[in-house]
């Protein structure tokens, strides 16, 4: 599904330059649910902003799903990222003055579907993750562990072929987070490709697959006995 | 076609909407410009409409042609001799000069400006006292509160009727009294009123205190002979004034023997300088209100573009989810300027209407035109069509600046500011 070679990416600040992303290769198949674990600063944001093709790399390849991802125009980026990649972030990044409802058609309206349909796909995700009945709630309205749960429901929605979680429970509360982080591993169980971007050992260990990674390079890469989060909740 | 699709439109009307404090706040610059640029526009309009007014009734192609005193001696004439001139001289000028459209001699009984008595029942009023014919109402309209003006029938039969002004009917009658059908005396003369004009306020060439009787019959009451005091002459539409004006001159100066310089001798007035002049003082005053008024929208429509701008800043990290959700640089782009266009049409609609609104209570008020020239103040449909077209495609031009500023932010940027 995702493929990377000889990746590297630097930030110029001022004079200097920082040599964030040195040199990563790495694989994700098919269904997989990874967790990119790393202190602050070893590069696993910036790594996934390269795979959310929210930032270009310097140099290597990355290929999503067969297609070579290079020299992406603006609009060309924001076309792959509505049809391949599904975003969920630390502070979720509704849009504080649309519903629930609302929230979670917009990747859709971007793709052009049409309103009705739309409308009948938010709905269908949002009973997904349990909140059909807060459908017309606007954010405010919304506990964090719920607006996390629209926001998952959103990066659903335009179906995409990987999800792409950044600290999906740094906002919230261990009850909380196990219960997005049981959400998000059901929706692996069926067969979604997951990328979770996490500091916190509990969450890493609810994935299948945790990649360390530290001053730019991956120092380990394991499969782990996944915990289910099911039994905390 | 996107600008017919539904959905930027909801999800356009939904940005606002939400917001609608910063919405009206938007407008505001706006709604004010519009109001400023359609009033100065009705109020140019009405000053035009009440110049017009005051000219209704006065043919504005006209001139006037009188007789005064030679200055410079001539073929044996010494200067100073009083120029007279012959009813038979109407005739001449109207076959030579094909221009001419109304001819209408007259004659005073007093010295030019000069006034007569005029008695009824021990009641007197100096007045003026014209042999007119009835053409002279085509070039300085009467307006009559009651009865009728000259007509052909009075000067074929020399009818001892007369038409006096409101002024002389004050003087010579009791209030309220009838004056239809009543006799008044000039110089030992009778004569029955069969009409009362209003004096024009604004527009003053027979004074407010007068008696028009027929040509005719001054001639046969008063012992006039041929003689002819001026001429009141219509001109065709589009031939200039100055151009009949001198020929006139020169046809009288011939027959005159007046000398070809003499700048004196023959007096005249043209009528058409002075609309001219008024109507040129009113085009400038529409242009420059115009002027005003578009420079003030523009003003407004950068205060939209400010805000935007502002509101942009706002927003970035909604732009950079739209963006991460896949919504291009061109939609964003278009979301903003949409956003602009829909803010400054329906601002500039605000203000029409509620300067339509100021501009109806004026024109109630004011509107009348009694006493100043100002007539029916409102602005055109052209003039609305052509501010609105310039109002919507500077708020394209500057609704860009902000959309290019939300284009340029990066995803990336946006989610990342907290």
């Amino acid at each position: 599904m995702i493929e990377i070679k000889d990746l590297h990416k630097s930030y110029k600040m001022g004079t200097n330059s920082l040599h964030v992303l040195k040199g990563i290769n790495f694989k994700v198949e098919d269904g997989e649910l990874v967790a990119i674990m790393g202190s602050s600063g070893s590069g696993k944001s910036t790594l996934l902003n390269i795979l959310g093709m929210l930032d270009g790399a310097d140099s290597g390849e990355y290929t999503l799903d067969g297609v070579p991802i290079k020299n992406l125009s603006e609009t060309k980026a924001a076309q792959y990222r509505n049809k391949f990649l599904g975003f969920i972030f630390q502070s979720f990044n509704l849009i504080n003055y649309k519903s629930a409802a609302e929230n979670v058609a917009l990747p859709l309206y971007y793709q052009k579907v049409p309103r009705k349909e739309r409308q009948e796909k938010a709905m269908q995700y949002l009973e997904r993750v349990g909140l059909k009945p807060w459908a017309d709630h606007l954010p405010s309205e919304l506990s964090g562990g719920q607006k996390q749960r629209v926001a998952i429901a959103r990066a659903m929605a335009a179906e995409p072929k990987v999800l792409l979680a950044d600290e999906p429970t740094g906002a919230l509360d261990s009850k909380t987070s196990y219960e997005v982080m049981d959400l998000i591993q059901k929706i692996n169980d069926e067969g979604n490709t997951i990328l979770v971007v996490t500091h916190e050992e509990d969450i890493a260990h609810m994935c299948k697959r945790i990649v360390h990674l530290k001053d730019g390079v991956i120092v380990e890469d394991k499969k782990v006995e996944q915990v289910r989060a099911e039994q905390y909740v | 076609m996107w600008l017919f699709d539904r959905d930027l439109w909801i999800e356009i009307f939904h940005t606002l909407g939400k917001n609608m404090f910063r919405t009206f706040l938007t407008m505001l610059g706006v709604i004010f410009a519009m109001i400023i640029l359609v009033l100065l526009l009705g109020s140019a309009n009405g000053m035009s409409n009440g110049f017009n007014k005051i000219f209704a009734g006065t043919a504005s192609n006209s001139l006037f042609v009188w007789g005064q005193s030679t200055s410079e001696p001539y073929k044996g004439f010494e200067r100073g001799r009083r120029i007279n001139y012959k009813l038979e001289d109407a005739e001449i000028l109207k076959r030579q000069i094909p221009e001419i459209e109304v001819l209408a001699p007259r004659i005073e009984l007093a010295d030019h400006r000069g006034t007569v008595s005029v008695y009824r029942n021990g009641q007197t009023s100096g007045s003026a006292v014209y042999g007119d014919f009835p053409e002279i109402d085509n070039i300085t309209k009467k307006k009559l509160v009651e009865g009728r003006f000259l007509n052909q029938t009075d000067i074929e039969d020399s009818k001892k009727v007369c038409v006096i002004g409101e002024e002389t009917y004050k003087l010579l009658f009791e209030k309220g009294e009838k004056a239809m059908g009543q006799e008044i005396r000039i110089n030992g003369v009778y004569f029955t009123v069969v009409g009362i004009y209003k004096p024009n306020n604004n527009i003053n060439i027979d004074g407010e205190n007068a008696v028009f009787i027929p040509f005719s019959t001054f001639q046969k009451a008063f012992n006039s002979g041929d003689r002819m005091g001026w001429m009141a002459i219509a001109v065709e539409e589009n031939t200039p004034v100055p151009f009949v004006e001198s020929q006139i001159k020169s046809i009288l100066k011939t027959k005159y023997d007046i000398h070809p310089d003499d700048e004196r001798a023959i007096g005249s007035f043209d009528m058409s300088e002075i609309f001219n002049n008024i109507t040129a003082f009113t085009t400038v005053l529409q242009g420059f209100s115009f002027f005003v008024g578009i420079f003030t929208l523009l003003a407004g429509v950068i205060a939209i573009s400010n805000i935007l701008l502002i509101t942009v800043k706002e927003r970035t990290q909604e732009i950079g989810v739209r963006r991460a959700l896949g919504a291009t640089p061109v939609i964003v782009k278009r979301q903003i300027v949409v956003e602009a266009i829909v803010l400054t049409a329906f601002a500039g609609l605000v203000g029409f209407a509620v300067a339509v609104g100021i501009l109806s209570i004026m024109n109630a008020m004011w509107g009348s035109g009694d006493n100043f020239p100002f007539v029916k103040p409102m602005i055109s449909i052209p003039q609305f069509v052509v501010s609105f077209i310039l109002m919507v495609g500077l708020s394209v031009l500057i609704g860009l600046l902000p959309a290019n500023r939300a284009v340029r932010i990066k995803p990336i940027d946006a989610l990342r500011e907290e």
